[in-house]
């Protein structure tokens, strides 16, 4: 469905554009039809970057976003508004997504002016009831409320009705759940499953590992723009092969194991990883060291 | 006993009415003991940690009050509290990474900040050197610009800076929520190595993240709605927990190993009760699949084992 073939992106920083810096290089995936493909990376990876590149908020530098066979990039006016209709994003922070003196739900009333300016008021608002409870609100509870009546985890199934309602195909769901209280994050977690399960693909943008592997079909890890290792979840997490995803497995606080029962130097980071892709099983690529 | 806190209540002013943040916690921390705290959001965590060592203007003392080392901290009082700024109570805060002053370089800014307390910079200079290096910072950064240092570089400034005096207390308030996984294990490894090393006596954690308080804590408080809900070693928080809602707010962490299509975890249904009217009786009956007529009496923060308190009839 979704494709991206050598995508690279350089931004100019520095005085007058002076310094290039290379936030995602050459990264190559794929995302399919009800899959959803945990896109991880620490802070500076270039994850971001490559979810505003299929949302066309940034141009890429090289290479080809595609989604069904079209260039994303060159799309304009129609045809950017049909791949609106079947692409669309949640970002990381609910109350910075909501105009603050808007009520909340006027977001779904402009995906009616915008988008279906011709539907009869009774079958939209039927429809926005449906969208609603797909996404486990009441009705009741957040419409005619203004956001900060609202909770983050209210604000951010809201913002997933939203893109409910254009009948999307792929969402790029970009740290949706970091902002979130424990309490409330797995129920948004779980209504990701659940809309993978109706067919919907989702690229899941995260730093956190468990949260990548509760959700996912495929991880993707990134480090410095590059990807190191991709491949099927119980791949990459059951034998990760990349000193990368080795440290950062170990680094996660978990309930069941201790970081001092690590024996030492699996956190040993002195690896650069620049090696080429390479397939060391099914569906699951590499990225080893030039050097080994 | 380090610090005791003995039926500490602070309210916040606002226009709305009181909003009881913090209603009646009375807790101690040993000696060398790294104590956890966690909670939802909005649970009174940072209001318990700030007014430890500080009371902003829209805080108000209620009752209750706290003791570190025996002697009596003047809570109320912003210019008695002083005294112990820095030398006995001190924190790290929450965003420390934008706590540094952006426009002096990072050596002049805590020359600054010692002058104020009167030490003199120059005579702390080799111990401060020392340190920097015991965290793997090289003494440049002393001649660096905060915009120079990365997220976790900061976040160890702030802690070297805030432990130069070798406080009794350091509060560190979401130490390590802003870092990515590699930083954030450094760091909080760090914090059990000051005190290991003597150069805190005790430290209080504050932090949404129960699983990085089961690395670095002895023990582990958990906040609910501005009471206290469950006091144990960290173990056994995380291993034997007796509180429903310490056992909900675990059961809905997803751990690597865990996938919703084999294991669906579930969250915790409804929300915390408004701090301005809060409810009589357990604040946590509404949400409580346990939940029975006795809770309308507000149960007791007893102690049901040695070195547990639960704050529930049922536990």
């Amino acid at each position: 469905m979704l494709t991206l073939e050598g995508v690279s992106k350089t931004y100019k920083t520095g005085t007058f554009g002076g310094k290039p810096l290379d936030a995602v290089r050459d990264v190559s995936f794929a995302v399919r039809p009800g899959e959803v493909v945990s896109l991880i990376g620490e802070s500076g990876s270039g994850k971001s970057t490559i979810g505003k590149m299929i949302l066309r908020l940034l141009p890429p530098t090289e290479g080809l976003v595609s989604f069904d066979g079209m260039d994303v990039t060159t799309l304009e006016r129609g045809a950017l508004k049909g791949y609106y209709r079947r692409v669309q994003g949640v970002f990381q922070d609910p109350f910075s997504s909501y105009n603050p003196i808007f009520k909340a739900d006027r977001v779904l009333e402009q995906v009616k002016d915008g988008f279906f300016p011709r539907v009869p008021r009774g079958e939209w608002d039927r429809k926005v009831e449906e969208a609603l409870h797909s996404v486990s609100l009441n009705p009741g509870d957040c419409l005619n409320k203004y956001p900060h009546q609202l909770s983050g985890g209210q604000l951010q199934r809201l913002l997933v009705a939203r893109a409910l309602l254009l009948e999307i195909e792929l969402l790029v769901a970009d740290e949706i759940i970091s902002m979130l209280d424990a309490s409330t994050r797995i129920d948004v977690l779980n209504l990701l499953g659940d809309l993978k399960g109706r067919g919907l693909g989702i690229l899941f943008i995260t730093h956190d590992l468990s949260l990548g592997h509760y959700l996912s079909d495929r991880i993707v890890i990134l480090r410095r723009g590059r990807i190191v290792e991709m491949g099927g979840t119980e791949r990459v997490f059951g034998n990760p092969l990349h000193p990368y995803t080795k440290m950062l497995l170990a680094s996660v606080p978990q309930l069941h194991r201790k970081w001092s029962d690590e024996p030492d130097g699996v956190t040993d980071t002195s690896f650069d990883g620049a090696g080429e892709l390479v397939e060391v099983e099914e569906d699951h690529l590499v990225a080893l060291e030039d050097s080994a | 006993m380090s610090l005791a806190v003995d039926n500490l209540q602070v309210y916040y002013r606002t226009l709305r009415g009181d909003c009881h943040a913090l209603d009646g916690v009375t807790f101690a921390v040993a000696d060398g003991e790294i104590m956890g705290l966690a909670g939802e959001s909005g649970c009174g965590k940072t209001t318990l940690g700030k007014s430890l060592i500080r009371l902003d203007g829209r805080m108000r003392l209620v009752g209750g009050g706290a003791a570190l080392d025996g002697e009596k901290l003047p809570l109320g009082n912003d210019k008695a509290m002083d005294k112990f700024r820095f030398h006995e109570v001190s924190i790290v805060p929450q965003y420390a990474m934008s706590a540094l002053n952006p426009i002096r370089k990072v050596g002049r800014m805590i020359s600054e900040v010692l002058g104020a307390r009167g030490v003199s910079y120059d005579e702390t200079l080799p111990e401060l050197r020392r340190r920097l290096g015991l965290v793997g910072l090289d003494e440049n950064v002393l001649d660096m610009y905060p915009i120079e240092l990365s997220g976790g570089m900061k976040q160890r400034v702030v802690m070297v800076l805030s432990t130069l005096l070798d406080p009794s207390l350091l509060i560190a308030d979401e130490l390590t929520s802003a870092l990515d996984v590699s930083s954030q294990k450094a760091v909080s490894e760090m914090l059990v190595e000051f005190r290991d090393r003597g150069f805190v006596k005790s430290a209080i954690v504050i932090t949404h993240d129960l699983a990085v308080l089961y690395q670095i804590a002895d023990t582990i408080l958990v906040m609910y709605a501005g009471k206290l809900a469950e006091k144990a070693p960290a173990e056994t928080i995380v291993h034997a927990p007796r509180h429903p809602y310490t056992k909900m707010l675990l059961a809905s962490l997803p751990e690597v190993g865990v996938t919703y299509s084999e294991q669906r975890l579930n969250g915790i249904p409804g929300r915390p009760p408004s701090l301005f009217d809060p409810p009589t009786g357990c604040r946590f009956r509404h949400r409580c699949p346990l939940a029975s007529e006795k809770c309308l009496e507000e149960p007791p923060f007893v102690e049901i084992e040695p070195g547990h308190h639960v704050a529930c009839w049922e536990a």
